[in-house]
């Protein structure tokens, strides 16, 4: 393999880590304010997608891309408060059911909506055939874009958590929602903000790749369960590990492809889970300690 | 301040609190004492709302508060500094400070924040020089501390506390009690419920004696202390006084 080669891979799969990133910060979200892995988490990437593209069609780009996160956004919290909340005596196994539920239906929905034909919105800068050279690798411009969103959103994650007052507030409700209630803390809008900011997070995901990934009704499920390894491999609950476990999967996976057929990119992918669950289930960042108070 | 009338409370289908009526003056000391699971936590929780009544009256200032949810009790006036303390442990000693007065930032946009933290800093100087760490990394008696800081932070007339002096030393359940009454000298409402019954009566005004869910004595604290009733149940004081006559 030549250097630029390498290279090659090395962006190929930063940009696939980097989807799979955004699906496992969602995760990570809605799980620390509940204890729910959500698994309709996918569905909301092509929501994103989808909607995206059906306003592009009207307007320019950054509205429609706009406009989709803010739809998806409430999606995700009108799914919170018809089903979540009225689920709340059930147990989270229960509740985790009801995700896969709401994604089917949601894939359902998109089909009836959307049809099973394959969009992808228009590149943000650029064409298909336009390229960056970088070190003599020649890679399309969506993706930096996709980089640089990824990077923004930690940081923009990693500020609203550390320093805003609902940030904070957030942390509170999952680590001690009791004690959040008395400092009058309202959990249930809490978690509900949690549905809401990881369907925007998932929706916002959904746009920057769909240039390069494209977007189809059925591209949730496959979606969901790349984000779940990603969100186990960094350790559940920690969603700047999630960016770094999201990226280290891609560029196994990218690198997968030079060695084993294309076929067997998803296998990797799935051992790579069974190793981690039966080896190390707090994630290779995650502490033991923290993951032998969580519930499962 | 606080009025509740025939109180009934428990959880499911057992009953803790079987008809409480106390009421606490603005400005008084009031203490619950009593044996462990005589329904003195279930009370104060039911008053913040973590605990929904089945029947009765909860009056704080004068309106009827029964049964609203948690943040509206604590806007209303009515923090609980909880049993067990019951922090954030993974947030810093500031951030859990912070999040005590969730209620009053949330709208004014943390108008006042330092000069508040200030406040908690001044009552409790060892939380400065903690405010950067993570509360779970404190000593027990730092983590009460931040527990009433937190508490104090929604700046609300009345403060209950459960078992503030649980788990503690005996040198820092005294430092906590000699907070304890000087913001009641500041004009803090304080409703307290311990099991240390004899340090707890010393700084309060007023006593009320449970047991298994109802309230069976009520008195100034100096009667209670000296109540024979009250010093064999609960002060173990001169055990032989009463045994060997």
């Amino acid at each position: 393999m030549s250097a630029e080669q390498i290279l090659q891979y090395i962006f190929a799969g930063i940009t696939v880590g980097s989807i799979y990133a955004f699906v496992a910060i969602g995760y990570n979200i809605i799980y620390n304010a509940t204890g729910i892995i959500n698994f309709a988490q996918g569905e909301f990437v092509m929501l994103g997608g989808m909607i995206a593209y059906t306003f592009s069609q009207y307007m320019p780009l950054l509205p429609a891309i706009i406009l989709a996160v803010i739809i998806t956004s409430a999606i995700g919290g009108l799914i919170e408060s018809v089903f979540i909340r009225r689920m709340k005596k059930n147990s989270v196994l229960g509740m985790i059911v009801v995700t896969i539920g709401i994604s089917i239906l949601l894939r359902e929905a998109s089909l009836y909506v959307w049809d099973e034909q394959i969009r992808a919105l228009r590149f943000f800068t650029g064409s298909e055939i336009s390229s960056v050279n970088i070190f003599g690798a020649r890679i399309s411009p969506q993706v930096l874009w996709v980089l640089g969103v990824t990077i923004v959103l930690v940081i923009v994650m990693f500020l609203f958590f550390k320093f805003t007052l609902t940030g904070q507030a957030m942390r509170a409700c999952s680590e001690n929602s009791r004690a959040a209630k008395l400092c009058g803390i309202r959990t249930d809008s809490m978690v509900n903000l949690s549905f809401m900011l990881s369907a925007g997070i998932g929706a916002l995901g959904g746009c920057v790749v769909s240039p390069l990934t494209q977007t189809h009704y059925a591209m949730g499920t496959d979606l969901a369960i790349k984000g779940f390894i990603v969100a186990i491999l960094g350790g559940l609950g920690n969603a700047t590990a999630a960016v770094a476990a999201g990226i280290l999967l891609g560029l196994i996976e990218s690198f997968s492809i030079s060695i084993l057929p294309m076929a067997y990119k998803d296998v990797v992918s799935i051992v790579i889970l069974l190793v981690i669950l039966l080896v190390k289930p707090s994630g290779i960042f995650g502490s033991v300690q923290a993951s032998s108070m969580k519930d499962y | 301040m606080l009025r509740i009338r025939n109180l009934v409370a428990g959880y499911d289908k057992l009953k803790v609190l079987k008809g409480i009526t106390l009421h606490v003056k603005e400005g008084e000391i009031v203490t619950i004492i009593g044996a462990n699971g005589a329904g003195k936590t279930t009370l104060l929780n039911t008053v913040a709302s973590l605990v929904k009544p089945t029947s009765g009256e909860i009056k704080l200032n004068g309106r009827d508060v029964t049964g609203l949810s948690p943040d509206r009790i604590v806007r209303g006036g009515c923090a609980l500094v909880p049993e067990g303390r019951q922090l954030f442990p993974a947030m810093t000693v500031r951030e859990n400070l912070t999040l005590g007065g969730y209620t009053l930032f949330k709208r004014k946009r943390r108008n006042g924040l330092q000069l508040r933290l200030n406040n908690i800093y001044e009552l409790f100087p060892i939380l400065k020089e903690r405010g950067s760490q993570l509360a779970g990394t404190l000593s027990g008696g730092e983590q009460q501390m931040v527990a009433i800081g937190r508490a104090l932070m929604a700046e609300t007339d009345l403060l209950m506390m459960d078992e503030p002096s649980m788990g503690l030393a005996p040198i820092i359940v005294k430092n906590i009690f000699q907070v304890v009454q000087s913001l009641r000298d500041q004009g803090k409402t304080i409703l307290i419920v311990e099991q240390n019954a004899k340090a707890v009566l010393e700084i309060a005004d007023r006593g009320y004696v449970m047991e298994t869910g109802s309230l069976v004595m009520e008195g100034r604290a100096g009667e209670l202390l000296n109540n024979n009733d009250v010093k064999r149940a609960y002060l173990g004081r001169d055990y032989k006084e009463f045994t060997d006559r």
